[in-house]
């Protein structure tokens, strides 16, 4: 069981008066990229950030049930340490607009008041562009301001800007669906890449792209969990019949 | 055809009147534009501004207006743009009645006629510092900037898109350092562009300075004394029976003009290049 990093234990997550997730239970696999698929408005998007408690931003919002990281409520986790430790990147590019490439992979640090030498701020941002697959293209603009790159560019200096901080979980939440299909190609090798390092739950309505990167894939309809398996598994032989008209197109 | 040719000609008529009527429009501009270069430009060389007053029939510079506008202008922008600044922010940040209510405040404060503004910095400051001051027309002038200030900071910082906060609290920053490091800073230019136009305003202005900075035919760097301004310069020769006096009440209205002029050209150039690409 060591090897759940995540779980989410009979919890509900919504809007004012209005439950959006109806008592899930899932847990995620250590190293492992576990796909959410579901239609548009299902809940995806309200689930993962609740992982990182950025759903609690939102002035009306309400949950009951727990999530437990590292067998730790993230309830009882202060949000700013939880969120060094469970990265973020989401469906438009956001590279902060007035800092420049080097400033934004280490923000993470800066804006957080952690003072390293720039020795040891080159290095994390030669890593960190380096795992992001970004390192060739602006190595020798580094100084340039991040929102001159392209829109897969910016994409993967949002998350080398996630990686530099080392999280233990990267939460995805539609990366690729502002972009065109070779940048999105390329995310998606790096997606596969990087779960040799952390744990990544990648939120996407495309259903090729979670067939191809993740391990294991949860299907969400209506704010419930429908099923929850090895991608394999859920892409062959799913076991309830929404999850297979939602495969084969029949809605969302 | 023919009505065709009648639309064309149509078109063409109500063409010319749009254009004449703009043309009249900056009519008045370029007349005054024309008179201050006509009267103002023959005055103009360096020690204009390198030299203080004289006695007259001499007329001299106008160093010490322009020591004084500079010094009035800095307690102004101290006084109004950390206060506008924060206002601002509080107006974006917070949707109650409160927020609303000072919404409609700022409005009033800039509505209000710059005279009430200078009496009320006599009232304040002038008479309990027992005499009159730069830091009390710096005050004047920058309770007339704080809604400039207060005005730009809003429109600019609501138009930052949240997905930019989403960021920072995702790596961890708190509120204010959300605020403070990365959605002020993308707003800057449009924050600076407020704060270079309410300084252009205010550094016409002649009525708040009349009892508040007062004049001074001297040079002064010390804001506890009364200094010149470039306006009140102005008003100061203009009124004057002396030719020279007059004659340099148009040169400084020429550098006034110009200052002015610099300040608003620049907003527009600077608007673009310093812009942050969002
Ligand atoms: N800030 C919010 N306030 C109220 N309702 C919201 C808010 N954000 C999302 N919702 C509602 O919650 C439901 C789920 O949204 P979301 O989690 O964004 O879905 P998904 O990411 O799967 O498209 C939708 O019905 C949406 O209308
Ligand atoms: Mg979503």
């Amino acid at each position: 069981m060591e090897s759940e990093i995540i779980k989410i234990r009979d919890f509900s997550a919504g809007y004012g008066q209005n439950f959006v997730l109806k008592n899930i239970n899932l847990s995620f696999e250590k190293n492992k990229v576990t796909a959410i698929m579901g239609p548009s408005g299902c809940g995806k998007s309200t689930l993962i950030r609740c992982i990182n408690r950025m759903h609690e931003l939102n002035l009306d919002a309400i949950h009951k049930g727990d999530i437990l990281f590292n067998g730790k409520s993230v309830f009882e986790t202060n949000p700013i340490l939880l969120r060094k430790k469970i990265g973020m990147v989401f469906q438009r590019p956001n590279p902060f607009p007035t800092m420049s490439i080097y400033d934004n992979v280490i923000a993470g640090y800066r804006l957080n008041g952690i003072k390293l030498s720039k020795k040891e701020f080159d290095l994390i941002v030669e890593d960190s562009l380096k795992k992001a697959f970004l390192w060739e293209e602006v190595k020798d603009n580094l100084h340039k301001k991040g929102t001159f790159l392209s829109g897969g560019q910016q994409q993967r200096l949002c998350i080398a800007r996630a990686m530099a901080v080392n999280p233990d979980v990267l939460l995805l939440d539609e990366p690729t669906s502002a972009l065109d299909p070779k940048a999105t190609a390329m995310i998606e090798e790096l997606i596969v890449e990087l779960k040799k390092t952390v744990t990544i739950i990648l939120v996407t309505h495309n259903r090729t792209q979670a067939a191809r990167v993740s391990d294991f894939t949860v299907f969400l309809y209506l704010g419930e969990l429908i099923e929850y398996g090895s991608t394999e598994t859920i892409f062959t032989t799913p076991k309830n019949p929404k999850t297979e008209e939602y495969l084969i197109g029949k809605f969302g | 055809m023919g009505e065709v040719k009648l639309r064309i000609l149509k078109d063409r008529i109500f063409t010319f009147i749009i254009y004449l009527l703009t043309f009249l429009s900056v009519i008045p501009l370029f007349a005054i534009l024309f008179s201050l270069v006509k009267k103002g430009l023959g005055v103009i060389n360096l020690n204009f501004f390198i030299t203080l007053p004289k006695p007259p029939p001499d007329a001299g510079g106008i160093l010490n207006a322009l020591v004084g506008t500079f010094l009035l202008v800095l307690i102004a922008s101290i006084v109004s743009i950390p206060i506008g600044i924060v206002a601002g922010l509080f107006l974006v940040e917070t949707r109650n009645r409160f927020a609303n209510m000072l919404r409609v405040l700022i409005n009033v404060l800039q509505g209000l006629p710059s005279i009430v503004i200078g009496i009320i910095a006599y009232l304040w400051v002038v008479k309990p510092m027992g005499g009159f001051s730069a830091l009390s027309g710096g005050i004047a002038l920058g309770i007339m900037m704080l809604p400039m200030v207060v005005k730009s900071t809003e429109e600019t910082i609501k138009l930052i898109p949240y997905t930019l906060r989403e960021a920072s609290y995702a790596l961890g920053a708190d509120y204010f350092t959300t605020i403070f490091k990365v959605v002020l800073p993308a707003g800057i230019s449009g924050i600076l562009n407020g704060i270079l136009l309410g300084i252009a305003r205010i550094a016409g202005e002649t009525a708040p300075l009349l009892f508040t900075a007062f004049g001074n035919p001297y040079l002064n760097f010390n804001p506890a004394k009364p200094v010149d301004s470039l306006p009140l310069l102005i008003f100061n020769y203009a009124m004057s029976p002396y030719e020279r006096w007059q004659n340099a009440a148009w040169g400084a209205s020429f550098v006034l003009i110009a200052f002015v002029l610099l300040i608003n050209i620049g907003v527009k150039l600077g608007g673009r290049r310093w812009r942050v690409k969002l």
